[in-house]
């Protein structure tokens, strides 16, 4: 156990104790407890920068499932150790902020610090796992908690709405997840991923390619929340807000475009995956922009502004793996798209962190979130405003802030998309500019509502529960923090690039590097006049127009039917899916025995006749029968006529007493064929069951006793005769198939001389076979033991309920 | 009115004997001719649902005061107790022994473990049947 796998697991461990501490230190917020976990693991990753930042990457084993290829393997490199970094540093300035959003007298923080450690400690594994079976088993984990968070406060409905949605698309996405890891153990047989990035080349030639990659790719694509996944997302707002700037902003959904960042060396040769992963990113890119416009709830706009920038993301890891195709690192032309991948990564945790712990603020201080009740602001929360500010602007893509850097490398990543000559893009790539231009104005607007309709306008004190004021400081710390990251990247963005940006690149197209080379990052402010500076203008002005009017065109989104919504169809889906189900079994599961013995008889039919026919099996062979008697003649006249009479008999009392003589003559056909044992107990116990018949008939309610004949049914007919025609070929075919003789004669033999008997009948119950026996009276014993029971019982419950009335 | 079973009764008590040691001559010779311990079980069974209908089951339990779902017990108990006995004799569960003894009366005769084992048979077989038939009975 290396000290890298005591960091992973060390989240889990301390939430073994967290229920502990909170009951035995009830003074003290249990958030304070949790606090110096992140913060050390923060510093102690930090460590593993002069490792990666030379390509150096550290590997640790502990051996779990050896014999199948599992093993707890971690690896640092350039990319785990960027995600490392996110999560345990957003992780420490959450937890410091929910210590003071979160109130210890009237939330269960034992339970929520608990879920939140194991989510760490998930996120954690997830990123630094290298055997896949890991990774699957820690990002279940990621799921499991997050459906825990997301229903914190579960006395809510829409809070279990949300957990129970985002449970549903993500653990759909990990199970086809799952799916495409068995499929590359199939091509490669190994677990691990760096093994698999080596064997590259045999993956994509292997038949099972596709559809491995898009079941990997429904994975990322459901936890990151990519169109139409998109739609657990903004109902996972219901969770409280540290979790939602944790969890749905900087880490989990952030999961997804991990996996695919990780994948992409195995992958990314095929030109399905750079369409899927590219395409996919647009279109979720332009979806949640344009639906955030429409949100009122500032978390919702937070929602689908993470499902956008998630989406941007993906496009550019997708445009950034067909820079493999062309060859070596000297040809970067087409690499900024994965520099701008990671750089936005970085960006977007900052602002989208500080955003949501800003929208947490005003929560917290106004009673509401609704962006229509909000407004002015600006007056009584000074700096909550200027964190916004930040944020948003950033978010924007505005200069000085690092928003600004990321939107331009992800123009020129579009425009490059647009230029490739591979895989048909020179034809269709000319609308990914063109959709990521559009998509960016309605980021540009999204933002300016945010910010301006909440901190600007008309203050409206009387749709205000409380009156505003600005936040403790302990709950400004994080995102002022996050903020003035934004700023730092902003204006110094190189500070990332050689340490961070390179490394994780490293990883992502590990095949473009020589020995010991690293991508040379170098992120600038200023490229000249180019066509992305006159898009970031574009995008600016069109964005200031559309704000100013947008009372006269905002009317589109009411003329979308809601009917076509993906919400609709999901809740729709979901109520079809129970409803046909249930009709479904209530189809066929009536209730009635009758129905089932159909079932089983005509199953039985089905089974037995298809195998008879399609082996070829029937065959009839009368060589080894033996003569017919007079005797046997007509004791089967007495059997079938009063066996047929039966059907027939209008009173049960005939029916019984028919079945009686069924069984006498049974006996006597004992007699024929000389069995005087089988012959005795048949006629003993063919007496004592008829007379149970009696005593069952004798307790008929008297209504029903005299009921009329049995009704005739063609469906009970047709199945009976098949029953009995099947039978009878089976047998007729198994008496002509005698393949080997029986071993009566070892019986006849040693009947005397081993067992010392002569009644060989006996011999074999009590002697050769007494096994059989002993279980055999063991089963009577438990009929009477019933019988006794049943009856007994009965009456004891019935004085019971006298005794109650 | 009151019934007078007279003859029944009295033909009831000579026939029990008849039946019971037909019963008794079936379980013996069921090794060497048609019998055993299943068909004598029924039959000493049917000797007691003689008896049953002749008298009442106050009668019965009162001549017999047996408790027959020990009876299955105490069957059952002989039937495994056989088996577990080859055990102690290093021999697999269930094998049995036999030896021929001259007895003074009977002269050369077999004795065998299977018998133990078939009387389990036996006394389960009563048993069950008098459980059901008296349960059933007694039921309202």
């Amino acid at each position: 156990m290396s000290s890298l796998h005591l960091a992973v697991l060390s989240p889990l461990l301390l939430a073994i104790l967290i229920p502990f501490l909170h009951k035995y230190f009830k003074n003290i917020h249990t958030g304070w407890f949790l606090l110096p976990l992140p913060a050390v693991l923060f510093a102690y990753f930090l460590q593993f920068i002069g490792t990666t930042s030379h390509g150096g990457i550290v590997m640790e084993t502990v051996a779990w499932i050896s014999s199948l290829g599992i093993d707890f393997t971690l690896k640092v490199d350039g990319l785990g150790l960027l995600f490392a970094l996110l999560i345990t540093g957003i992780g420490a300035l959450v937890v410091l902020y929910s210590i003071y959003y979160l109130n210890p007298d009237k939330e269960k923080l034992n339970t929520f610090y608990v879920y939140l450690l194991l989510f760490m400690g998930a996120m954690l594994g997830v990123v630094l796992s290298d055997n896949l079976i890991v990774l699957y088993t820690f990002w279940e984990l990621t799921s499991f908690s997050s459906f825990l968070l997301i229903g914190y406060w579960n006395h809510r409905e829409r809070s279990r709405y949300g957990a129970q949605k985002s449970m549903l698309i993500t653990v759909f996405g990990g199970l086809s997840m799952l799916g495409g890891i068995l499929m590359l153990y199939i091509i490669t047989g190994t677990f691990s991923i760096t093994e698999t990035i080596q064997m590259s080349n045999e993956v994509v030639n292997h038949p099972l390619f596709t559809a491995t990659l898009i079941l990997f790719l429904l994975g990322a694509f459901t936890k990151s929340a990519q169109f139409p996944f998109h739609i657990w997302l903004p109902d996972a707002m219901e969770a409280p807000t540290p979790v939602s700037a944790y969890l749905h902003s900087a880490t989990m959904v952030k999961a997804g475009i991990y996996l695919v960042a990780r994948m992409t060396p195995v992958f990314a040769h095929s030109g399905t995956w750079v369409w899927l992963v590219a395409g996919v990113g647009v279109i979720t890119l332009f979806w949640g922009s344009f639906s955030a416009v429409k949100q009122t709830d500032l978390k919702a706009i937070l929602a689908f502004s993470t499902v956008s920038q998630l989406g941007m993301i993906m496009s550019l890891l997708g445009a950034g793996a067909a820079a493999l195709h062309y060859g070596t690192i000297e040809d970067g032309y087409y690499i900024v798209a994965v520099t701008a991948a990671v750089f936005h990564l970085i960006n977007h945790a900052t602002f989208k962190g500080s955003l949501f712990m800003v929208t947490g603020i005003i929560d917290h201080e106004t009673g509401t979130r609704d962006i229509r009740k909000l407004g002015g602001l600006m007056n009584f929360m000074p700096i909550t405003f200027t964190l916004a500010i930040i944020g948003t602007f950033s978010m924007a893509g505005i200069p000085p802030f690092n928003g600004f850097l990321s939107k331009e490398m992800f123009f020129t990543g579009m425009l490059r998309v647009a230029e490739m000559d591979i895989f048909n893009m020179d034809t269709w790539g000319i609308l990914f500019p063109i959709i990521a231009w559009t998509a960016s104005v309605f980021t540009f607007l999204y933002s300016m509502m945010y910010v301006f309709k909440t901190f600007m306008g008309k203050y409206q004190p009387e749709k205000l529960e409380k009156k505003p004021h600005e936040a403790p400081i302990g709950m400004l710390i994080s995102p002022v923090i996050l903020a003035s990251l934004v700023i730092i990247f902003g204006i110094f963005p190189n500070v990332l690039s050689h340490n961070i940006i390179s490394p994780a690149m490293g990883s992502i197209l590990p095949s473009l590097l020589g020995n010991g080379e690293g991508f040379d990052v170098h992120i600038s402010h200023w490229h000249g006049p180019t066509a992305e500076l006159f898009m970031t203008i574009g995008v600016i002005t069109f964005g200031i127009l559309l704000y100013k009017f947008m009372p006269k065109w905002a009317g589109i989104y009411s003329k979308l039917p809601s009917r076509m919504s993906f919400n609709r169809f999901y809740d729709r889906g979901l109520e079809l899916l129970e409803l046909t189900s249930k009709n479904i079994t209530k189809s066929y599961m009536t209730g009635f025995i009758r129905t089932y013995l159909v079932y089983i008889f005509s199953f039985f039919i089905l089974a037995l006749a298809s195998t008879l026919f399609f082996k070829n099996a029937f065959k009839l062979d009368l060589s080894d029968v033996a003569p017919i008697r007079f005797f046997e003649v007509v004791l089967v006249l007495i059997m079938a006529v009063s066996a047929i009479t039966i059907l027939f008999a209008k009173s049960r009392l005939t029916s019984i007493i028919l079945l009686g003589a069924v069984g006498y003559t049974v006996a006597l056909f004992f007699v024929l064929f000389r069995a005087p044992d089988l012959a005795l107990t048949q006629l003993v116990i063919e007496t004592v069951s008829v007379a149970l018949f009696l005593l069952a008939f004798y307790h008929l309610p008297q209504i029903r006793r005299n009921e009329e004949r049995i009704r005739f049914r063609a469906t009970n007919a047709l199945i009976s005769i098949g029953v009995g025609a099947i039978v009878t070929m089976i047998a007729l075919s198994a008496h002509s198939n005698k393949t080997f003789s029986s071993i009566s004669e070892y019986y006849v033999e040693n009947t005397y001389k081993k067992a010392g008997g002569e009644n060989m009948v006996n011999v074999i119950l009590v002697d050769f076979r007494g096994f059989d026996t002993m279980f055999e009276i063991a089963v009577l014993g438990i009929a009477a033991l019933g019988i006794f029971a049943m009856i007994k019982l009965r009456l004891t419950r019935g004085r019971e309920l006298d005794e109650n009335k | 009115m009151k019934t007078n079973d007279i003859i029944l009764q009295t033909v009831t008590k000579f026939t029990l004997f008849v039946i019971i040691l037909f019963s008794i001559h079936l379980f013996f010779a069921g090794h060497y001719y048609p019998g055993g311990g299943f068909v004598g079980g029924l039959m000493t069974s049917g000797a007691i649902v003689l008896l049953l209908l002749a008298f009442d089951i106050k009668t019965v339990k009162s001549i017999l005061p047996i408790d027959y779902i020990k009876m299955v017990a105490v069957g059952l108990l002989f039937a495994i107790g056989t088996g577990a006995g080859a055990l102690f004799f290093d021999m697999p569960f269930l094998t049995h022994a036999y030896t021929y003894v001259d007895l003074p009366l009977l002269g050369k005769t077999s004795l065998h473990t299977a018998v133990l084992f078939d009387t389990g048979v036996f006394l389960v077989v009563i048993g069950v049947t008098m459980t059901i038939i008296q349960t059933i009975g007694e039921s309202e």
